[in-house]
């Protein structure tokens, strides 16, 4: 927190300060994809070096969240800092993993080539992939255990191997900031813990994570801090003090029995 | 045959045909990879009432108000894509089947209400295009191709679709890294920062140019099958793009010679004693060799996967 005193004593209101430090902070962003918002009025400031869970029912704008943020999706209105700055200044030091689900993995390509994907920044248009660009891929295939795998077709690969290829590109764009859509959706337990584990070596060495989640029961396990979503914002800090069984009652409503939450909440 | 024969009747047609091929089978590896092929399909018809009423409006098939036509007419359907999917309230797919089938129509009928008897311009020349004119009656032989002289006599769609080739190979080749991460994954390629919404309607753009350069020489059946064809069936070769594109250069090639070569001797070859329209043999062989590769291709297991 010394950054945000250093801020608030150069004369910045406390507000304005969390903002300038924040790896992603969101003001106000509304999104609609037709007369209903998708997301209504999200405000989201990102603690530095946490790892944070983006909670809520499905339908509830977890993904739109992310996408409107980054400005993959336009949005009516908010704005976006990262880092303090504008987005476009910033984008060398954000890493994106959509779903997997949003690609053709039958696309003619290679695990090798998905991960010098992370290099564009580095490569542009033309300038020529070096062995040290390889290096660069390799180790990162080698963080997620995926590194035998670098001339397969991509399309060879089970849902879980998949996923560590996508996580691969981002450790290989070597960012600050890592946001993840459903890492865990619909991969097997060893790559869940294999992805968990390469997220908390991010946030060891200062790296900030944010992932939509969707496994209540793993909240506590993975992440140090929640944001809960219901198409607006529910509750958002510290996993302590943002997935309590009010806000999990006020984010879900009806569609998760009250027995669950209070296991859920007893749990933690 | 000797060069004496070949070059003034078979050369120049056959490039025009390999030109033609090679500059819409390149952008179609992207369209076909972003499923989109059909915009291809749809280009070429969207185009022809432009074509005719550049025609009209100039009284002469010349290449650079038809291309102005072409790209105007584009534009227009564009347009009305957008207003019906909007007012309607229905899907793209089915808003650009309805705008790109009437403006065909409107095509046909301003093609059939004006006269154009005294130039090539018809129904037929808009679906076969009109390869077997396309002869450079200057030449007398290779040694021509040194002759400034007889080079100037090339028929003009020669130079204007090498031109347009040179465009497209320029185009892939600067674009190659985007193009490719961008169809792959669309939302990291806008995280990294690149402008996917330019770089898509560049690509249509392009591909758009390739069309209306073809249309005019070799007519809208090749435009489709080039578009198409060559790529898929390069899809079954391999799964590597770089590798895939090359498959479909090779495969574009492959039709248009083969093409040209069974529509003059095919029939002959059989016992008669006419020749078919060499447009539509190409597009029939570019057809039978993604057949082919549908058989027997080393990769077709991996596209049902």
């Amino acid at each position: 927190m010394t950054a945000l005193n250093l801020a608030t004593q150069n004369g910045l209101r406390p507000e304005a300060a969390e903002i300038a430090t924040s790896p992603l902070a969101i003001r106000g962003l509304t999104v609609s994809y037709g007369e209903k918002p998708a997301i209504f009025s999200v405000d989201m400031t990102i603690r530095p070096g946490s790892m944070t869970a983006i909670i809520g029912p499905n339908g509830a704008g977890k993904s739109t969240l992310l996408k409107a943020a980054l400005g993959i999706i336009r949005p009516l209105s908010g704005q976006t800092t990262v880092f303090g700055r504008p987005l476009d200044t910033q984008r060398a030091r954000i890493a994106y993993v959509p779903q997997r689900a949003s690609v053709d993995w039958d696309f003619p390509t290679t695990v090798l080539d998905v991960v010098l994907m992370g290099l564009y920044r580095e490569l542009g248009l033309l300038r020529l992939v070096r062995s040290s660009h390889r290096k660069t891929a390799i180790d990162a295939l080698q963080r997620v255990g995926m590194a035998d795998f670098a001339d397969r077709q991509i399309g060879q690969l089970s849902g879980g191997q998949q996923q560590r290829v996508f996580l691969a590109r981002a450790l290989a764009q070597g960012a600050d900031l890592y946001l993840l859509d459903e890492p865990f959706a619909g991969v097997d337990a060893a790559t869940e813990k294999a992805i968990i584990a390469v997220l908390k070596s991010l946030k060891a060495v200062g790296k900030t994570v944010v992932a939509v989640h969707h496994d209540l029961a793993t909240v506590e396990q993975y992440f140090d801090h929640a944001f809960l979503i219901n198409v607006r914002p529910v509750a958002e800090g510290t996993v302590a003090e943002a997935f309590t069984a009010e806000s999990l009652q006020a984010a879900y409503g009806g569609r998760l029995a009250t027995a669950q939450i209070d296991r859920l909440s007893q749990a933690g | 045959m000797s060069g004496a024969e070949f070059v003034p009747l078979s050369l120049t047609p056959i490039l025009i045909g390999i030109f033609a091929a090679i500059a819409c089978a390149l952008p179609g590896n992207f369209l076909v990879l972003r499923r989109q092929a059909l915009i291809g399909d749809a280009i070429s018809h969207v185009v022809l009432p432009g074509i005719v009423v550049a025609f009209l409006l100039t009284g002469a098939v010349t290449a650079w108000p038809m291309m102005l036509g072409a790209a105007g007419a584009a534009l227009i359907s564009v347009v009305l894509i957008e207003a019906i999917r909007r007012l309607g309230r229905i899907e793209t797919g089915a808003a650009m089947g309805v705008v790109f089938t009437a403006m065909f129509a409107a095509g046909v009928l301003l093609l059939e209400r004006s006269d154009t008897s005294s130039v090539h311009l018809d129904v037929e020349h808009a679906l076969m295009g009109n390869l077997e004119s396309l002869i450079w009656l200057e030449a007398t032989g290779w040694r021509s191709l040194l002759d400034p002289q007889a080079l100037a006599g090339l028929p003009p769609e020669l130079p204007r679709l090498a031109l347009v080739l040179a465009l497209v190979i320029a185009f892939t080749w600067v674009f190659w890294r985007p193009l490719k991460i961008s169809t792959f994954d669309e939302g990291f390629a806008q995280v990294l920062g690149m402008r996917t919404d330019l770089l898509g309607i560049a690509l249509v753009m392009i591909a758009a140019i390739a069309a209306v350069a073809a249309f005019d020489a070799v007519g809208s059946i090749i435009v489709i099958a080039m578009f198409i064809c060559p790529p898929a069936a390069a899809r079954l070769m391999t799964d590597d793009l770089a590798r895939q594109v090359g498959w479909s250069v090779v495969f574009a090639t492959l039709s248009a010679i083969l093409g040209y070569v069974f529509a003059g001797y095919g029939p002959l070859w059989l016992g008669g004693s006419d020749s078919v329209s060499a447009a539509g043999m190409i597009a029939t062989v570019s057809g039978l060799i993604l057949a082919l590769a549908a058989l027997f291709g080393p990769r077709r297991r991996g596209m049902m996967a």
